[in-house]
């Protein structure tokens, strides 16, 4: 089976095919509820304001899809923040597998009026703990773009920092993996992600 | 810590890249997608490549080489020339360009950078300005490749753009620009203080102390350069190294 990326009109969805070609996949770009959940894994890409993506995937009639999926599933960037409980931007309910993580604007969170939002750029990742990050070292440096994070939680699996604010670079529970940044342009560290994730669909 | 960037830029004329290189062992040294792999497996952190063709076939030429950069590369590239509207940011986003820079189309237009803005996000607008000093202090911005002077002046401008949804500013200072006698750090440190967006330093650079500069006394986000990087003369891995010598945050 291949691994299937969610095609719901919010997403840079180009850039996470070409990564997974370059692994060696053949993944299917689908809005099809039944390919989704017939899938060996599942991306959930996504770029944009929170409530109106969340709107693309109930427009789409996505949300019940995703949250019953039981393989592997990758929410990259604004995926993150709708795998949590709630985001500050636009006031939005999300889907909640992250019971409790509440997604904030990054000056509600920094003590620095000055600091430029987006975090954009290169960052660095510690407290690495899930197989997505299977032979990767602390420090290692992925590639960033959002205004919005969620503060580490139980479900965080590695932490970044920017303007002196600690948050959730990856999370994790159950089948459900989350990166803030971008694998997908992480060069070879997000190389190695992507394999590692590609590894968790064939198991 | 977020890193400094280091971003090399590459011109593109009918699919091709026309500054020399100094990469010997690259198959084909004018193809764009040979070159930004290299770039990428010596670790610079961003990629521009600036379509200088005019001709519409040549637009063609370039967003088919935009796609191929894309299934290619693995780390963040802005494409920027010659766009003139939304439609264009649209196709050059779909062949799977990050970021898109327009220059002098937001100068005679500057509501192109709230409709870029409004339709993809902040992120993807990259507003690049070329500008000569006047006087002390005193900035005039020039649209058409730096070849017609424009009545807007540089730190009103590069506020304005934010202001209106820029998310990054690129700008190149004409008179540092070839010179290799380093950034234009003055102008860049006035520059950040009235910036809350990421700001690129652009053109000067000669030696790898001069990116420090850049970073230390211009406060730059990021630095590109061209020249000395594509003739060797500053090889990127030696680069990153000095930086981080230096305490300068870098991805190595």
């Amino acid at each position: 089976m291949s691994i299937a990326v969610i095609n719901y009109n919010a997403g840079n969805t180009r850039s996470v095919l070409n990564a997974l070609k370059r692994a060696g996949e053949q993944p299917v770009l689908t809005a099809d509820p039944s390919v989704i959940s017939s899938a060996s894994g599942v991306i959930l890409p996504g770029q944009g304001e929170a409530s109106n993506v969340m709107q693309s995937l109930r427009d789409c009639k996505l949300v019940e899809t995703i949250l019953n999926l039981r393989q592997p599933v990758l929410g990259i960037c604004i995926g993150l923040q709708l795998f949590c409980e709630y985001s500050e931007e636009g006031d939005t309910i999300c889907m909640g597998m992250f019971p409790g993580t509440r997604v904030r604007h990054f000056h509600a969170l920094s003590t620095l009026p000055s600091l430029k939002v987006p975090h954009m750029g290169w960052n660095s990742l510690h407290g690495l703990r899930s197989p997505l990050f299977q032979g990767m070292s602390e420090g290692t440096y992925v590639y960033f773009v959002h205004s919005f994070c969620a503060p580490p939680t139980q479900d965080t699996c590695a932490t970044c920092e920017y303007g002196g604010v600690p948050f959730a670079a990856a999370m994790q529970r159950g089948n459900f993996y989350a990166t803030q940044f971008h694998p997908e342009k992480s060069g070879c560290a997000g190389e190695q992600i992507i394999r590692n994730f590609i590894s968790l669909c064939h198991d | 810590m977020l890193s400094k960037r280091i971003i090399s830029c590459l011109d593109v004329k009918d699919g091709r890249t026309v500054k020399g290189t100094c990469f010997v062992n690259l198959r084909e040294a004018g193809d764009p997608v040979e070159l930004g792999k290299t770039y990428s497996e010596q670790g610079v952190d961003e990629l521009v490549f600036l379509d200088i063709t005019a001709s519409h076939e040549g637009r063609k030429t370039f967003t088919d080489m935009v796609s191929r950069v894309a299934e290619a590369l693995s780390i963040p590239f802005t494409v920027g020339g010659g766009v003139q509207g939304p439609d264009d940011v649209a196709r050059l986003l779909d062949a799977g360009a990050d970021k898109v820079s327009i220059n002098s189309s937001a100068l005679w237009k500057p509501e192109l950078i709230d409709a870029i803005a409004t339709r993809f996000g902040s992120q993807v607008c990259v507003v690049a300005i070329d500008a000569h000093q006047v006087s002390p202090g005193q900035w005039v911005c020039y649209a058409n490749g730096g070849r017609v002077p424009t009545e807007r002046e540089l730190f009103t401008w590069a506020y304005e753009a934010q202001e209106r949804g820029a998310g990054e500013i690129l700008f190149t200072s004409m008179d540092h620009d070839g010179s290799r006698s380093g950034f234009a750090n003055a102008a860049l440190a006035s520059l950040n203080e009235r910036l809350r967006i990421p700001l690129i330093a652009s053109g000067g650079a000669g030696c790898m102390q001069d990116f420090a500069d850049a970073f230390n006394l211009g406060k730059a986000d990021a630095a590109l350069a061209a020249g000395v990087f594509h003739f060797g003369d500053i090889a990127i891995p030696q680069l990153k190294s000095f930086l981080k010598q230096q305490n300068i945050p870098v991805r190595l």
